[in-house]
């Protein structure tokens, strides 16, 4: 009786089951509708489809584009969350809640200014260009857009982790004559280290699948600088839905064995955190 | 003056009863085009919205709606009620025309000349002065020459612009398929940059200053010059380019069911009087009226403008052998992304 009262929601089987079919509403029926318009083809055509010389270019800038944005949004997410938690300043809360403009701006816009600012004519781009950079319409445009969209999964998801570790750890570390190094690595980066992992994660899967702000700045050249959504924009231009969707499929799966590794090592932080 | 709760709710619901029985009296009909057409139809439907009450004593109230004419077909096909269609590029009507009967079969021969009342061809747009001295297409091919147009598997703009260098080049080596291929790889070799569609394109070329021939539509080759200044950007028009047709149809699945087959079809036909092709004209495209035609001359340089169906056979043909996954245009992209 005093079991059943404690939980805030009603009936177990009754909250299971709107979750599903609301998980079935919203996740599993376009998922499988993507699956049967690309069940048209043959396994062999398939793969032939999704391996296709231009799509393998593709498949390699954006997963290395995903890659690189996601490990500068590891370093200058944590360092931007932690001035955000540790300092006082004029001017933080709106650095605060600019945080989160990457996502409220809708990405066509990021990707038309950011393609602007960094032109070799543009504002930022001009500065570059004298040092023989090209950032608008090449490689560097791609990691840029990616960087900028999926930032705030790192600030947001570290942020509230750095508020709960006191210093008093860090005091306590340094009293013991531990060098700022030292401090870092064993006290503070453990204790963080799950949050940082799954929003750096989260802003490589986001990055995956950018179209928006990606097209605007990448200069879409084949074999070069073309992205695996646009890739599915071209296809769908064709009319060919089941190869699309074969497309989709592949960056889907991918996404999902990301997420599933977030799953991963979520779970096992969680046990060794209970076993201490 | 305060409104009691009361009085509010009568005045909102007396302006509910005059909305509805204002729509049963007058018409609406959507215009689903292309990208770059946004500005022409502005123009043109308030014309035929006079127009048509003149004729038929009916209000009508016309829609657009624009993107890549693909999008929009897709768009139909997914559901958009779309009354008539007025895109660039015939393949997208003949999807709508395959895939459940969106269109009539016979749709090109519903209205004159193909059932386009308007027509066009590739252009070139240079910065002023010309400084790279472009004259014809074999200059597009030079090492030293940086093209803008948009991406021919998602704009049916480029698509012109690929079959236009490509109708050059069977002119100019008499049919050697080879050297064509070389030549038009060259020629994608040299474009920095493929936007999705017209509009991206000119915003690469003119806002970011990028490459040295913008290639697009006549008509929008003039409009850029007129927007963004004649003292900036000149315009070539080379001696043989593309016959490019800009189809319409009604799209009779969704007029017959909204009732609104009469004027979608009075729509179409009223871009072929005199009135709509002068605006047309003045819009730099080119019209069939003859008298419109005289009187805009100035503005239309003669050239050798090549029939699609006279090099490459049906446009279903095209579609097989140039754009489809791993046909031609792929093969030549590869080619000139290894060179």
């Amino acid at each position: 009786m005093l079991k059943k009262s404690s939980r805030v929601l009603p009936g177990f089987t009754l909250s299971l089951g709107l979750s599903v079919f609301y998980l079935s509403l919203i996740v599993l029926l376009p998922a499988s509708t993507l699956v049967l318009q690309a069940a048209e083809m043959s396994l062999k055509e398939f793969f032939q489809v999704v391996t296709d010389p231009r799509l393998m270019a593709a498949y390699k800038v954006t997963f290395a584009g995903a890659a690189i944005a996601s490990i500068l949004n590891a370093i200058f997410g944590l360092l931007m969350a932690w001035i955000l938690v540790r300092y006082e300043f004029p001017g933080r809360r709106l650095i605060d809640s600019l945080m989160d403009l990457p996502f409220a701006l809708p990405t066509a816009v990021a990707g038309l200014t950011l393609a602007a600012l960094f032109a070799h004519n543009g504002w930022v781009g001009q500065w570059f260009d004298v040092a023989g950079i090209k950032i608008s319409y090449t490689f560097y445009g791609i990691i840029l857009a990616m960087v900028f969209t999926s930032i705030p999964f790192v600030v947001r998801a570290v942020q509230p982790v750095l508020e709960d570790l006191s210093e008093e750890y860090e005091e306590a570390a340094a009293s013991l004559g531990a060098n700022k190094a030292q401090i870092f690595f064993r006290i503070v980066l453990p204790h963080i280290g799950p949050a940082l992992t799954i929003g750096t994660a989260l802003s490589f899967v986001r990055s995956l699948g950018e179209f928006g702000a990606i097209i605007f700045i990448a200069g879409n050249m084949p074999y070069a600088t073309e992205v695996i959504s646009l890739m599915i924009f071209t296809l769908l231009g064709e009319y060919n839905f089941p190869a699309a969707s074969a497309v989709a499929l592949v960056i889907l799966f991918f996404s999902l064995v990301f997420l599933m590794l977030i799953q991963l090592v979520q779970s096992y932080y969680a046990k060794r955190y209970k076993s201490v | 003056m305060k409104l009691t709760r009361s009085k509010q709710l009568v005045l909102a619901g007396a302006a509910l009863l005059f909305s509805v029985t204002g729509q049963a009296a007058s018409q609406e009909i959507l215009n689903t085009s292309y990208d770059v057409s946004r500005e022409l139809f502005a123009e043109i439907n308030p014309k035929f919205q006079e127009f048509w009450k003149k004729e038929s004593g009916n209000d009508v109230n016309v829609k657009q709606s624009h993107a890549g004419s693909s999008t929009q077909a897709r768009a139909i096909l997914q559901g958009l009620k779309a009354d008539v269609v007025t895109f660039n590029q015939v393949t997208d009507i003949d999807i709508l025309a395959e895939k459940g009967n969106f269109v009539a079969k016979d749709w090109n021969k519903k209205f004159p000349n193909n059932a386009s009342p308007f027509y066009s061809t590739t252009a070139f747009l240079v910065r002023k002065g010309n400084p790279k001295n472009i004259k014809n297409w074999d200059d597009l091919a030079r090492a030293d020459v940086k093209l803008v147009f948009p991406n021919p598997k998602t704009s049916g703009n480029a698509r012109y612009t690929y079959l236009a260098s490509w109708i050059y080049a069977n002119k100019e080596f008499a049919g050697d398929q080879d050297k064509i291929k070389d030549f038009v790889s060259k020629f994608l070799g040299n474009v920095v940059v493929f936007d999705t569609g017209g509009r991206g394109a000119t915003t690469s070329f003119v806002e970011r200053q990028l490459g040295d021939v913008l290639l697009t539509f006549e008509s929008e080759v003039n409009l850029i010059r007129k927007e963004y200044g004649a003292d900036k950007y000149d315009i070539i028009i080379p001696p043989i380019s593309i016959l490019a047709e800009f189809p319409v149809a009604v799209v009779e699945r969704v007029a017959k069911s909204k009732g609104t087959l009469d004027v979608a079809t009075a729509y179409l036909n009223y871009l072929y009087q005199p009135e709509a092709q002068r605006i047309l004209a003045s819009s730099f495209y080119r019209v069939h009226d003859s008298a419109v035609k005289t009187e805009f001359a100035a503005q239309f340089p003669e050239l050798e403008l090549v029939a699609i169906e006279s090099i490459f056979g049906s446009w279903a043909q095209i579609d097989k052998d140039h754009f489809a996954n791993g046909a031609i245009l792929d093969d030549l992209l590869k080619k000139a992304h290894k060179n």
